[in-house]
């Protein structure tokens, strides 16, 4: 098992206000799952982004991230997991402006200790996956949404990462780019790879083999797609 | 440790990658550490100059050698109180020739200047020292060609006299001047000996100099006035010992009673070092204020634009936590940009002030030296107001959340 959510709640407290984000979601993920999760804003999709992403702990109720109770972590702890565990591919694809290619794909390598020569080595194999061999040493202001989005999967993919996270990978992007994107987490789960993407978009979400639709910080539905 | 390491080169590299972006900012940042370095390595450096220069004259007076004056040559607003001393005579001078056990030498002398005139050629205000024969010893100087003045000279008060090269040069241009009268302030002397090359001590050059035997002096300029008693002591690591003999003995001699302060002074070239020694002092100090002063402005300077650039890279810090870096590696990498920035700073006011020193140094009596100390007070100062400006900034970054810091706009 690689995820385990058990009753998990989040409560934000914003000013006097307590705002219950999630009221108790469980959930189990096995390996080369590749799954959506869905629902209207509000819903809670985020908060849950952020708990399955180590970004954030819940208030109650237990979360297990290969056996291990993430819920009892330090900072550090969770820093280490997040680096070596998971993969963030964001909507706004989240790239340092000033770096190249390159050296985005290679960033979570350097807070893990990698070798120079290493580091290079994998950023560039990575890069090659998703078929930017030729974009290495542009800065994302030389490249396109799609190949923006492309660099920040390779950065995902390159500490070989136990899960990959999406928020709204296509949020930013027109629809055939949105396709190309789709058409490399598709090869990417065929690879093996467990993949949980965040989106509104049932067309998006058809691409999975499981949605889950949140309500009001609940699992509304959980189904699965042929 | 290799973590380290990495992490250490990776935050520099990051570092100056984001001054380069910041060029001019950069540069205006640094401005307040880049004017306190320059002014503290400028100071210190040209010091240092002045240091070798002031040492090597002072030591031009003598380490193993006291003077017996009236008056002290450092005294602050007391110079009318020992103006009614009573002068320093042949008596006093031969009661220590006499008793002072720890003297190798005991040589009076006096002074004065006057026009020396050889045929149609005058050299005006040369000065003339009056002295024994034992001046040679106790002052070290050699004649080059010729003799010195011999006890014989002094006991019969012979009318002859040593010159120095430069009066030697300039009055007799084409002749040995040896044998050869000069007129000495009205008095002719016969030219026995010239001296070798001595330079200069304290501003005075001791090669326009004719000196005289003092008892011919005394004789024909008057004996009222008060001598110099030049005491060179056998062994000048007891110096101080060979002071106390010489106050029992002048007090003895000019019978001060007791419990009254002594009417002579004993000078001795460490009074000079202390008082070159004080002056510099506060020069130090000066620079070290203004240079503090402006550390501290650049420190303030750089711990704004550091919090400008935390908050500016709100973004970045929410992705490299993401991704997995710790606060300290979050930290880290605040702290070495703000070092840096400083670094570069100390660096760019360490070459300035250098500079400074240089162009001082071309002035005849500095040497404006490149010193180590200067070099590391410099860089240390520099590096530990970056490091002490990025603390507060660098902690606000590592305590960021990454969700907040994801979503900052």
């Amino acid at each position: 098992m690689l995820i385990e959510l058990e009753n998990v709640v989040k409560i934000y407290e914003v000013g006097a206000e307590r705002v219950h984000a999630l009221r108790g979601v469980s959930l189990r993920v096995e390996e080369n799952e590749y799954l959506a999760i869905m629902g209207p804003s509000g819903s809670g999709k985020s908060t849950m982004m952020n708990i399955l992403g180590c970004l954030d702990t819940p208030t109650s109720g237990r979360y297990f991230f290969k056996g291990q109770n993430v819920g009892e972590m330090d900072d550090d702890q969770l820093a280490e997991i997040r680096n070596r565990e998971i993969g963030f591919v964001f909507q706004t694809f989240n790239l340092l402006p000033r770096a190249n290619a390159l050296h985005n794909v290679e960033l979570p390598l350097i807070y893990n200790g990698t070798p120079a020569a290493k580091r290079r080595q994998l950023a560039e194999e990575a890069l090659a996956k998703v078929g930017l061999a030729d974009r290495m040493h542009h800065r994302p202001n030389e490249l396109s949404g799609g190949q923006r989005q492309r660099v920040a999967i390779a950065r995902a993919l390159v500490n070989r990462p136990s899960i990959i996270l999406a928020d709204e990978p296509t949020g930013n992007l027109d629809t055939r780019t949105g396709q190309e994107i789709m058409d490399i987490f598709e090869k990417l789960h065929e690879a093996g790879n467990t993949i949980i993407l965040v989106t509104h978009e049932e067309y998006i979400a058809e691409h999975t083999n499981r949605i889950i639709r949140l309500r009001d910080g609940m699992i509304e539905r959980d189904e699965a797609v042929n | 440790m290799f973590r380290l390491a990495t992490a250490l080169w990776e935050s520099t590299r990051l570092a100056l990658l984001a001054l380069w972006a910041h060029k001019m900012r950069a540069f205006l940042t640094v401005l307040g550490i880049i004017i306190g370095v320059t002014t503290i390595t400028g100071i210190v450096s040209v010091i240092q100059g002045l240091n070798k220069a002031v040492y090597s004259q002072i030591a031009g007076l003598g380490a193993d050698l006291l003077y017996v004056q009236k008056f002290p040559w450092v005294s602050g607003r007391e110079f009318y109180r020992y103006r009614n001393r009573k002068d320093i005579t042949n008596k006093e001078a031969e009661a220590l020739k006499r008793f002072c056990t720890f003297a190798s030498v005991v040589s009076p002398i006096t002074a004065t200047r006057r026009t020396v005139k050889y045929g149609s050629t005058k050299l005006s205000d040369v000065v003339i020292y009056a002295v024994e024969a034992s001046y040679k010893e106790a002052a070290n100087v050699v004649p080059e060609y010729g003799r010195f003045l011999t006890d014989t000279d002094v006991e019969r008060r012979h009318a002859v006299c040593v010159i120095g090269q430069e009066v030697a040069a300039k009055l007799f241009e084409h002749v040995d001047p040896i044998g050869r009268k000069i007129t000495v302030g009205g008095y002719k002397y016969t030219v026995v000996g010239v001296l070798e090359k001595q330079g200069e001590v304290l501003g005075r050059n001791n090669d326009i100099v004719v000196l005289v035997p003092l008892t011919i002096f005394q004789k024909l300029y008057g004996a009222r006035r008060s001598l110099t008693i030049l005491v060179k002591v056998l062994d000048a690591s007891r110096l101080s010992e060979a002071e106390d003999e010489i106050i029992g003995i002048l007090r003895r001699v000019r019978q001060v009673p007791p419990g009254q302060e002594n009417d002579f002074a004993i000078n001795r070239q460490d009074i000079l070092e202390d008082l070159y020694k004080s002056l510099t002092r506060v020069l130090y100090a000066v620079a070290f204020g203004i240079g503090a002063l402006s550390l501290l402005v650049g420190g303030i300077g750089i711990m704004n634009i550091m919090l400008v650039s935390v908050t500016e890279r709100t973004r970045e810090i929410g992705i490299r936590k993401a991704v997995g870096a710790r606060r300290s590696d979050v930290m880290l990498q605040f702290l070495v940009e703000s070092v840096v920035i400083s670094a570069l700073g100390g660096l760019i006011g360490l070459l300035l002030g250098f500079g400074v020193g240089m162009v001082l140094g071309r002035l005849p009596v500095l040497e404006a030296t490149v010193s180590p100390s200067a070099v590391f007070l410099g860089l240390g100062f520099s590096c530990g107001v970056g490091m002490f400006a990025g603390l507060y900034p660098a902690w606000k970054a590592s305590r960021l959340d990454p969700i907040v810091a994801l979503r900052y706009e």
